[in-house]
């Protein structure tokens, strides 16, 4: 479906397959991992593609990037787009926003989600599978749902505008995975481990400092990156609690390159490559735990 | 996505449970101890979990209530309650002209992708799981729309479907496969198309890495004992691989479900230029007779919302009942 964009030479994505031709036809294994290793890099190229037009756009002049017939390269490589935006006061101001609200929202999950992560993993107490059975009840509301409600909770309170509002509002709905991530993580360590420490005369708070948080570094670093890359991307509520320019998020602000009065598509586009660009690497670098952490324990 | 924040229940075997294999107990002293130190009193877990349960209280039951409460009032256009309206609300979303259409195009998005993405996946992930020069990468590409803000991404292809300088008229153009644009985001027989192709295409990533997951979980000496027996490759794969992937495929399917119906950012985006509800699910039609009517009408939205959610808590009951939620945590 959205192959339709491909039409350039399918090398964006992956590293070329090396050696194509001068493979011997008559090694079959060899011939079919050449084979996979060129739809590898089909399938990477429909992935790429459209995020390729946007850099693409973002080193064009604003009409360039709205001419007939479109040109796949820029027709001038404008690079002084990027310095533009980023000494762009509006700009360099709902990137503070993204940035603090990102991290508020994370710095609340993860200080929130490891006490209750390790009072459930590793204890028993009355009302234990009730409380899981509330985290994962909000798990499936998205804030989109209750966008109204939350709009006359932070309206009453007097935190439209306000970054509070948002840090709380996301940190609430991204702490129910980081809550089950860093549970499957305590789940997993020996209780022995625990049991030396208690033996030693360690309470449970320095246990769970001492010995537990190093021991599930790799589970901290997932929910850590997965809520702030959330909270960077969120979009409705800040959409609807936001309403002063300045203390947009990138998500929203960006909107305003593009209005009846003015259309700055290059810088449009610069501006979604630099809120892209670092998303995509931090998820690159989870990429290994992302089969392990999101499914296992569902699939048997 | 935050959207795209995803946990199955109890992750037990995660990606630390490797490390420290020489540190397993003798079973007959892990049991007899675990009983002793996993006791705890409830007051004292109630203490660790206090603040999850306050933010969750606070910003999550709270503004339920609040919708509720927003559902049974009267509102001027600025927002400011001006009386209780019972029901009324409630009867206004039923009686909306618009309704109809809107139900019928919250039914084909979310079959259409959710429908669409699971076919494709499962394709893909096959493909992914299998060896060859350069897989991270492509690993690495399937990842970006997933990493991507929605409203950017949507953002783009407002701009690849345009008419005159979209890139896709121009690449079908050139090829001769059509001879005159297609106005993908303005004649209403393309809209939903269009919006379903990036449905899709941001859906693909989670629901890829949820089936590689689960194709890493098929052992597989039932494979090749299934190759020893002289089943055909599709044979193992209907026999085999799908019953195998059930739990894979169900989670998959409630969770994409879930997401594509709280899916804002593109049917707004794609959308922004049509007016009225032609090509509205209820999500966008809730946002918009609250934000973007003439009528500025809170408490109808919150009416609409409240039917969204009790739609997503039948959802939610559903996929309970899947997971077998209370063999889960009785572990």
């Amino acid at each position: 479906m959205t192959s339709t964009t491909v039409s350039a030479p399918p090398s964006a994505g992956a590293p070329a397959p090396q050696g194509g031709p001068t493979a011997t036809p008559r090694d079959p294994k060899r011939r079919k991992r050449i084979l996979m290793a060129i739809g590898g890099a089909l399938v990477a190229f429909v992935f790429v593609a459209p995020y390729l037009v946007m850099v693409l756009d973002s080193l064009r002049t604003s009409s360039d990037v709205k001419s007939t017939p479109p040109s796949f390269l820029p027709k001038v490589w404008q690079w002084d787009t990027y310095a533009q935006i980023l000494g762009d006061e509006r700009f360099l101001n709902w990137l503070k926003t993204s940035l603090i609200i990102a991290t508020g929202s994370t710095v609340i999950v993860i200080l929130v989600a490891i006490p209750a992560a390790f009072m459930t993993a590793r204890h028993r107490f009355p009302g234990r599978g009730l409380f899981l059975l509330v985290v994962l009840v909000t798990q499936m509301f998205a804030p989109t749902s209750l966008v109204v409600g939350l709009y006359r909770q932070f309206f009453e309170l007097n935190m439209i505008n306000t970054y509070g509002a948002l840090i709380l509002t996301n940190a609430a709905f991204n702490l129910a995975f980081a809550i089950w991530i860093l549970h499957g993580f305590f789940s997993s360590i020996p209780l022995e481990v625990e049991e030396a420490a208690a033996l030693d005369g360690a309470s449970r708070w320095q246990i769970l400092r001492r010995v537990m948080l190093p021991l599930t570094l790799p589970g901290l670093v997932t929910a850590t990156i997965f809520t702030f890359i959330a909270a960077w991307n969120e979009y409705v509520v800040a959409l609807t609690l936001m309403i002063d320019d300045d203390k947009k998020p990138l998500t929203v602000g960006m909107r305003a390159y593009i209005t009846g009065y003015e259309q700055h598509w290059d810088q449009l586009f610069a501006a979604s490559v630099i809120a892209v660009v670092p998303v995509v690497i931090l998820f690159a670098i989870i990429e290994k735990h992302l089969v392990g952490g999101l499914t296992a324990g569902s699939v048997k | 996505m935050s959207d795209s924040t995803t946990v199955t229940p109890d992750p037990a075997p995660a990606a630390g449970s490797g490390d420290h294999p020489s540190r397993m107990p003798s079973r007959t002293r892990r049991r007899r101890r675990a009983g002793r130190i996993g006791q705890v009193h409830p007051l004292v877990a109630l203490l660790w979990l206090a603040p999850a349960l306050a933010l969750i209280l606070g910003v999550v039951l709270y503004p339920a209530i609040k919708l509720f409460d927003a559902s049974r009032g009267e509102y001027s256009i600025t927002g400011l309650r001006k009386g209780d309206a019972g029901w009324d609300n409630y009867v206004n979303v039923l009686q909306h002209p618009d309704l109809g259409t809107v139900l019928r195009n919250t039914v084909v998005w979310v079959v259409a992708v959710v429908a669409i993405t699971i076919v494709l996946s499962l394709a893909l992930a096959q493909f992914l799981v299998k060896s060859f020069p350069g897989r991270r990468f492509v690993r690495w590409a399937v990842i970006i729309p997933w990493a991507a803000s929605l409203v950017i991404t949507s953002q783009l292809f407002v701009l690849l479907y345009d008419y005159n300088y979209g890139i896709i008229n121009h690449v079908l153009l050139s090829l001769h496969v059509i001879g005159t644009p297609i106005d993908f985001l303005g004649d209403d027989s393309w809209t939903m198309f269009s919006m379903v192709v990036v449905g899709v295409f941001v859906s693909l990533p989670f629901t890829i890495f949820v089936f590689i997951a689960g194709l890493g979980a098929i052992p597989d000496d039932v494979m090749e004992a299934a190759t020893v027996d002289g089943a055909s490759p599709w044979q193992r794969y209907w026999n085999i691989t799908l019953p195998l992937m059930r739990p894979a495929l169900m989670i998959a399917t409630v969770l994409n479900v879930i997401y594509v119906f709280n899916s804002f950012p593109i049917i707004y985006t794609l959308n922004d230029r049509n007016p009225g509800y032609a090509h509205d699910t209820t999500i966008t039609f809730m946002y918009k007779l609250a934000f973007k009517s003439q009528e500025h009408d809170v408490g109808m939205s919150a009416a609409a919302g409240i039917f969204n959610v009790l739609l997503i808590l039948v959802v939610v009951g559903i996929y309970l009942k899947i997971i077998n939620w209370r063999e889960e945590t009785s572990r």
